[in-house]
């Protein structure tokens, strides 16, 4: 390591922290004091108020079932890209990561465009089979997919380009069949990956905000999530009520990933 | 015939990494493919595992047609240059896989895993991770591993190369004598052809994608088919109008009989028991222009010779000696069409 003189030393330190500490850390800290502001009376309101219970719960539902998907895609989608050769894989690669670059309301916007059960290209088909996308879980959670899509696969990727596919050869020359490769070989080998994937797509699907706003249709009590309800619950003044739902939604994606940082074995970074 | 290739071809692109290679290799022996990198050697190996797929041809192991088998079907243990374990399980979970897969009862897993770490000096290790042995200890549980499932054909992909050069030696004599208790068919590829010469029953010399010449150890050294084969299994010179091993120049310190080559010492190297000389042919015709300098060898590369050291000593040999180089009575030479290359 480049020995850097004490001085220089102090300023980055200082640079780095008091970055992250005005960016971060404080208003953050704000949101925990403002709704313990009142003690831990908000929250009991908050868990007695119908409307938000059904947001949260909702934003469990709709968070859960895009993981799930995305898991399962993910994975598939990472094993394609860096397991097989075929036309248009820099094109699918590049896709992938579309969504980070996309803003989540220009996600939702397009959705709309496509499959609103009025004028849009697949939706007024879709309707009359009596499928719903627009202003339903269905659509929210598609949006919520397009979002996440990404953290699964880039953090699958570089890891199974590491590993190599040695020891899935070795396994099919042992008289393993495709499936019993993946299952017994393949995903062990992944496997932190894949949680450390689904852990920040469940903290970006738990929070995502716009592009579940426009597809939603944000009605109280059935398309409402908590991200909804807290724009909501700010614009009509209740401010105590959206920073404790704030601060339950933080609390979750937090617990998340302090969870999987005291799980993953210490060898593996 | 244990393994039977036939006409097989693979190409990448233009590059023929196969071409058109036939080849049968014979049950309960075993056999190295030898050759430089590149040459094809581990190609032909993952197309009899069926790892790889041949553009054309067909492999045939014990007598059933394997051409469009998987590799699981194909009962062949595989061992690789970079072991490929299984990191996430134990040495025994690792030897133990294939019989897993393949349904085998508790117990008998259990016997069979005890027995194959004990023929591979493993046994205490059993319940460590791969990552807590060393690379030979990885090599000789992923022997175990593939051994497990009772191969027809046991192939290795330059099982050694990973290691340094002792464990290597070790290695190497190690699977010559588990060949000898075990007697699988097997087949290895090496780019070593001290490797292959010392180990092998039968070598295959591959170059260029095609099958220079196939014979024992002794067949290759004594007959080679060509000058590659010459050039690859061992050191080679040139004196006069032939090509030739340096330690089977004759040296002498006095003119001989007719045929001799007179030429200076350039270079003297002593290494452990041999002495290495490079020697500067001088320029014997009468009339300089009917002595092309392929017919002499002058103005050629200088010629290397390696003789024993005690020899060397009685000579009384140093830099500058005056010599007279002889090839030796029964040494093995090609004529030299092009100009001599010191041999890799």
């Amino acid at each position: 390591m480049v020995e850097v003189s004490t001085p220089v030393k102090w300023l980055l330190r200082v640079l780095a922290i008091g970055y992250v500490f005005f960016l971060v850390a404080w208003p953050v800290t704000t949101i925990v004091r403002q709704a313990f502001a009142d003690g831990l009376g908000t929250f009991v309101e908050i868990f007695s108020d119908e409307q938000a219970v059904n947001a949260l719960t909702l934003t469990v539902q709709v968070a859960v079932q895009a993981v799930l998907i995305n898991l399962v895609f993910g994975v598939g989608i990472s094993l394609l890209l860096v397991r097989y050769e075929f036309p248009g894989k820099r094109v699918l690669s590049a896709l992938v990561d579309l969504p980070m670059a996309v803003s989540p309301v220009v996600v939702g916007l397009s959705l709309l465009l496509v499959y609103n059960g009025r004028d849009g290209w697949f939706g007024e088909h879709l309707e009359k089979w009596g499928v719903q996308i627009i202003f339903s879980g269905t659509g929210m959670i598609m949006a919520t997919c397009f979002v996440a899509l990404p953290l699964v696969i880039r953090e699958v990727v570089p890891v199974l380009t590491e590993i190599g596919d040695d020891q899935e050869q070795a396994a099919r020359s042992l008289g393993a069949n495709a499936r019993q490769t993946f299952w017994r070989i393949t995903l062990p080998s992944i496997k932190w990956a894949v949680v450390y994937g689904v852990v920040l797509s469940l903290a970006r699907s738990l929070g995502e905000f716009g592009a579940v706003k426009i597809v939603s249709g944000n009605v109280a009590n059935q398309t409402q999530t908590a991200t909804l309800l807290v724009e909501k619950q700010y614009q009509s003044f209740d401010q105590a009520g959206a920073y404790a739902t704030s601060f339950v939604l933080a609390f979750v994606s937090v617990l998340c990933i302090v969870v999987v940082s005291i799980l993953r074995p210490k060898e593996h970074h | 015939m244990s393994i039977e290739v036939t006409n097989v071809t693979k190409k990448y692109g233009d590059f023929y990494a196969l071409d058109d290679v036939s080849v049968s290799l014979p049950t309960g022996q075993l056999t190295a493919l030898l050759g430089p990198s590149g040459g094809g050697k581990s190609t032909l190996l993952r197309i009899i595992a069926g790892l790889d797929t041949a553009d054309s041809g067909s492999v045939a192991i014990e007598g059933t047609n394997a051409t469009k088998l998987p590799p699981q079907k194909r009962n062949v243990g595989f061992v690789f240059q970079h072991y490929a374990v299984f990191k996430h399980m134990t040495v025994a979970k690792n030897v133990a896989f294939g019989l897993e897969i393949r349904k085998t009862p508790k117990a008998e897993v259990k016997r069979r895993v005890g027995e194959l770490l004990e023929l591979v000096h493993l046994s205490q290790f059993a319940d460590r991770l791969p990552s807590q042995l060393s690379g030979g200890q990885r090599q000789r549980m992923a022997l175990a591993r593939a051994l497990a499932v009772e191969p027809s054909v046991l192939l290795l992909d330059e099982p050694f190369g990973a290691l340094d050069a002792k464990v290597r030696k070790e290695l190497r004599e190690w699977l010559r004598r588990l060949h000898d208790e075990v007697h699988v068919t097997t087949v290895f590829v090496t780019h070593d052809q001290e490797e292959a010469m010392e180990v092998a029953d039968e070598i295959v010399v591959i170059n260029q994608g095609r099958v220079e010449q196939v014979g024992s150890p002794d067949q290759l050294y004594d007959e080679p088919a060509n000058d590659f084969v010459m050039g690859f299994l061992g050191e080679v010179t040139r004196l006069g109008p032939v090509r030739l091993r340096p330690h089977d120049i004759e040296v002498a310190t006095t003119p001989g009989r007719a045929g001799t080559f007179p030429g200076t010492v350039t270079r003297l190297l002593r290494v452990g028991f041999e002495v290495r000389l490079q020697v500067e042919l001088e320029d014997v015709s009468r009339d300089g222009r009917s002595a092309t300098s392929s017919t002499t060898g002058v103005g050629a590369a200088p010629v290397s010779v390696v003789l024993p050291r005690s020899h060397a000593r009685s000579l009384d040999l140093e830099l500058g000696s005056r010599v007279w180089l002889t090839a030796a009575v029964g040494a093995v030479t090609v004529p030299a069409m092009v100009p001599a290359v010191v041999a890799v």
